[in-house]
């Protein structure tokens, strides 16, 4: 009866297993806590996506090699198991490649953080400070985690779900909120619209190639039918871009990051743009990359409206939330920028360079995002959400340690080096001129010039006025520390960026 | 040569003091804050003197060259050298940083440990300005020198600080973000290089060439500033604290006119001899227009401010004739406006910090009650003005000069500087200084303590001697100057 039934190869997935059964777990012990702090759940949280890292890590390594460097032999880990890296298991439904690796660390990394930045904030608040709250990011994370290993329209689907339902949850988690609740509405409806398009999308991509397997889709472009195609290109593109949160599919992004508590905004803000890039990636480059002359197309006019938009409604904000939402909506349109200008004319040679800008540019996105709303959770107490721009007021004088943190990310943020964000920026740029979109390249800059502004904006604020509120800012040590690192990790990356560059580089360069 | 790595040491010294300054925090340790500065500054202005006691002038290249991978990824370097344009500067910029240090002491009394760490940090972020051969290297921290600037006119400032701290960063961004691409596009074009030096070799067509030279003329336009994208430095001037307004003048300026020297000319040089006229232009409507305007200005810092963009006229029209005797002398002209402009925008702050004002209007016969200031106030409008045997002399005199050898109305149009230089600064001085004692503040205005004496005492010895004996400092551009003016020569078209 069992005669066709294969044991999938489940070692590439130990990772996702391991967390959804720890998320289970932590679920049923969570019930038995009597702590308010909820100290256990929060630390079995934190070492779930440690023990996830460790795993990644682990399942990957295959074994000693040796490397002869002038004349000695020198033992050096193999990072593989086998030559090309890139294992597929699921009949061919999730892959594990280097890109899922390094993109995998970098969202537990952000995730624990996620973690510490926003513990005070839950404990503060009764209606969220609850075991789901940790449980739903576990789940978010897998969800995350799924869509970065997909290798099949369906595990896409799932994942981008998986992730969606439980980020409409967290929304909503604090129920006496009224702005929570319509965030977390609105984000509900225009998600479940977005998933629809993307559905159609798939659908149409399954009608003419008869696959819903990324790369076998790829394999069989040449012969389906071209209308059907871009048909179905035109709805996927749609549901990417509210993944991603471009114009003109942007308009949840603002309101959600707004009304959302804002520990989930962080969560919101940071992680699931990694996640979101690795679809795009798998989707766009993995699955129809023939077709880059189109999606390119497409893309491209994104790319300059989301500069366009988010920098200039960016301007008018009071409230920081809604600032850095609209500010996320030009990263992320600057991002584009890098993911458009792979195939110039039909010639690919660009595109290892472009993608891999894309990806130092995402990166840096999530380690600058994470910084700046954990700078709002840092000035956050019970009863009191310093989300308006006016709450940082004189920063400088209650603590100039953190006002100089936060200078940092915004300069980092404007894309000033010597910050991680310049070079992000760099990078891109880079790729753009090398395409030879020079105009592109023009607009990007006066945008970031336009937004320059409101950066700065917020550093005057800190530096050049006097504070409204002299309440000394209290913060766990731990939470100093983080924050801490962060703003200067944002520092130590623009002093040194190679590593990251060429880690983004080389993990590219080994997946597809 | 030394094997230390001084120009290593010229930047990053400055900015470890700056970052040990800020670690004293708050203002119960400000005399601390300011002893740990004025150390600092000292420290790193020692480093830079053996830059030129080890300097080889007969070399026009690239001396104590350091070169290291920064970011393999995008070929970039962190690649140090200076040659006789840029050494000079970077010792001016350390000298001027402690004058700034001790200007401040008495006068700064909140936030002193980050009003002293942004001007060390600068001053280190401005050595590296003038000391990068990579592109991005100087990009970087061209940049970055924004930040302190901002935050020093914006904390520290006058009453329309943040506007102007506003203006003076956007303004600079706009004119560097286009520098930016043209830096990439330099990369892509040169095949892989970010390496200044490459650059200066590679050949191009005229149109691009064009392209390039109006994308660095944006960005070093705005710095400089040239007619008409000046706008952002009175504003700047007026509201930055004394030291901001010194740093500003001696040393921010340079940066946009040494960018000609090291990108537009050697890089650009068929577009630069296509362009001249336009540039030449520019450069005299700055000396003349610029030259009147400063002429009614009321307030002191503004008519200062003013007469920088008029001097830093003379600057750029000695590049664009493309003489020996012009660019050398436009180099001796900025190097004395370091020591000049920086000397009149402290004596105003001596005045603005007795009296709070800066309205000529206000004062009126103040040799009767600061004598000793007075003096000295007499020999930098003296030189400013451009009086034979100041520093503010030799070089206007060059650039003359050189124009004559050029064309002749274009040396006359110049000529009139001195007219209206002599004009605009020594009326100023009549005005403020001369005549009876104007009103109860003057009366009351005691004379420069031990300290301003000695920080203009040691600025006027630097202008005298510029003045009577330039040859130390024109040696050493010679063997680079030729150079840089043989390369120009040499059309990159093929």
């Amino acid at each position: 009866m069992f005669d066709h039934f294969v044991v999938p190869d489940l070692l590439p997935a130990a990772p996702e297993i391991f967390l959804v059964v720890m998320a289970l777990a932590i679920l049923l012990i969570d019930l038995f806590v009597k702590d308010s702090r909820r100290t256990l759940t929060f630390s079995l949280s934190v070492l779930t996506l440690l023990g996830c890292a460790v795993i990644q890590v682990w399942t990957r390594i295959g074994g000693v090699a040796y490397m002869e460097l002038d004349g000695d032999i020198y033992p050096i880990i193999r990072y593989f198991a086998n030559a090309e890296g890139v294992v597929y298991t699921f009949s061919r439904m999730f892959v594990d490649d280097l890109m899922s690796d390094v993109l995998k660390l970098f969202l537990y990394a952000t995730v624990i953080i996620v973690l510490f930045y926003s513990r005070a904030y839950v404990i503060d608040r009764n209606e969220m400070n609850k075991g789901e709250y940790y449980v739903l990011t576990l789940f978010a994370t897998l969800g995350m985690m799924v869509m970065i290993s997909a290798n099949h329209f369906a595990t896409v689907y799932i994942g981008i779900e998986l992730l969606s339902l439980s980020l409409y949850a967290m929304v909503a988690m604090n129920r006496t909120s009224l702005a929570a609740s319509e965030a977390a509405m609105k984000y509900f409806v225009l998600g479940a619209l977005a998933s629809g398009l993307l559905l159609y999308g798939m659908s149409m991509i399954y009608g003419a190639t008869g696959t819903l397997e990324i790369t076998a889709i790829a394999a069989r472009l040449q012969d389906a039918n071209g209308n059907l195609l871009a048909f179905g290109l035109v709805f996927l593109i749609a549901g990417l871009a509210f993944k991603l949160g471009v114009v003109p599919f942007h308009m949840w992004i603002p309101d959600v990051y707004h009304g959302a508590p804002t520990s989930v905004t962080l969560l919101i803000g940071s992680a699931p743009k990694l996640a979101a890039f690795a679809v795009a990636m798998r989707l766009l480059v993995g699955g129809l990359f023939d077709m880059a002359g189109d999606w390119q197309a497409m893309l491209v006019i994104m790319a300059v409206l989301s500069m366009a938009i988010g920098n200039l409604a960016a301007l008018v904000q009071t409230n920081i939330k809604r600032m850095l939402a609209y500010s996320a909506i030009s990263h992320m349109g600057f991002m584009l920028l890098g993911i458009v200008t792979g195939v110039v004319n039909g010639n690919p040679a660009n595109a290892l360079e472009a993608y891999s800008s894309a990806m130092f540019y995402v990166v840096s996105y999530v380690l600058m995002s994470l910084g700046t709303f954990g700078m709002i959770l840092l000035m956050a107490r019970a009863g009191f959400e310093a989300d308006t721009l006016d709450d940082f007021k004189g920063l400088n004088q209650r603590s100039p340690w953190f006002a100089a943190i936060m200078m940092m990310l915004m300069f980092s943020m404007a894309g000033i080096p010597f910050f991680v964000g310049f070079f992000a920026k760099l990078a891109v740029l880079q790729v753009v001129i090398a395409a030879g979109y020079i105009w592109l390249a023009i607009v990007a800059v006066l945008f970031s010039l336009i937004g320059a502004f409101y950066y700065l904006r917020v550093v005057k604020l800190m530096y050049f006025d006097a504070p409204q509120d002299e309440t000394p800012i209290v913060a766990s040590a731990d939470m100093r520390l983080l924050i801490s690192a962060n703003g200067v990790a944002v520092a130590a990356f623009g002093l040194f960026p190679g590593t990251i560059t060429v880690l983004c580089l080389f993990s590219l360069a080994h997946s597809f | 040569m030394s094997t230390y790595p001084l120009l290593s040491l010229a930047i990053w010294l400055p900015i470890a003091a700056g970052i040990i300054v800020l670690l004293t925090g708050s203002d119960r340790n400000a005399p601390l804050a300011r002893m740990l500065a004025l150390v600092g500054a000292i420290a790193s202005f020692l480093v830079t003197i053996p830059l030129w006691a080890g300097f080889d002038v007969a070399y026009g290249g690239m001396q104590f060259v350091e070169m290291g991978s920064w970011i393999p990824r995008f070929n970039v370097n962190y690649h140090l050298g200076v040659d006789g344009i840029s050494m000079l500067f970077v010792i001016l910029n350390a000298f001027v940083t402690v004058i700034v240090v001790a200007a401040g002491w008495e006068v700064i009394t909140q936030k002193v440990a980050q009003y002293n760490a942004a001007f060390l940090i600068m001053s280190g972020l401005m050595n590296g300005i003038f000391a990068s051969l990579d592109g991005v290297l100087f990009y970087v921290f061209f940049e970055a020198s924004l930040i302190p600037m901002y935050l020093i006119i914006g904390v520290w400032g006058g009453p329309n600080r943040v506007y102007a701290a506003f203006k003076f960063f956007l303004y600079t961004l706009f004119g560097s973000l286009l520098f930016l691409l043209a830096l990439l596009y330099l990369f892509i074009h040169s095949g892989g290089s970010f390496s200044i030096l490459d650059w200066h070799q590679l050949p191009l067509e005229l149109s691009p060439q064009i392209w390039l030279f109006l994308a660095f003329l944006i960005a070093f336009a705005v710095k400089v500033p040239m007619w008409p994208v000046h706008t952002w430095l009175p504003d700047a001037h007026v509201e930055a604290p004394t030291g901001g307004s010194i740093v500003l003048a001696a040393i921010a300026l340079k940066l946009g006119a040494y960018g000609f020297l090291r990108f537009s000319l050697p890089i650009a040089p068929d577009a630069a001899h296509e362009l001249a006229s336009l540039m030449i232009a520019l450069s005299l409507i700055a000396v003349v227009y610029i030259g009147f305007v400063a002429l009614v200005q009321a307030d002191m810092k503004k008519l200062v401010a003013y007469s920088s963009i008029a001097h830093m006229g003379f600057v750029t029209l000695g590049f664009f004739m493309f003489s020996a005797l012009g660019v050398e002398g436009a180099l001796v002209q900025m190097i004395s406006h370091g020591f000049v402009s920086g000397a009149m925008f402290f004596c105003i702050g001596v005045m603005y910090d007795r009296v709070h004002s800066r309205q000529i209007a206000d004062y009126g016969g103040v040799v009767n009650t600061m004598p000793k200031f007075a003096a000295l106030f007499m020999l930098f409008s003296m030189a400013n003005a451009g009086l034979p045997a100041t520093s503010g002399f030799v070089g206007e005199f060059m650039v003359i000069l050189g124009a004559v050898q050029f064309n002749f109305w274009v040396a006359f149009a110049a000529a009139t500087s001195l007219i209206l230089g002599a004009a605009y600064s020594l009326w100023m001085y009549k005005r403020v200084v001369f005549g009876d004692v104007a009103n109860d503040h003057v009366a009351k205005l005691s004379d420069i303590n031990k300290r301003e004496f000695a920080i203009l005492g040691v600025l006027a010895l630097c202008t005298l001697w510029m003045g009577l004996y330039p040859q130390p400092f024109t040696e050493v551009m010679h063997a680079s100057v030729n150079e840089l003016l043989n390369h120009v020569h040499i059309s990159k078209i093929q």
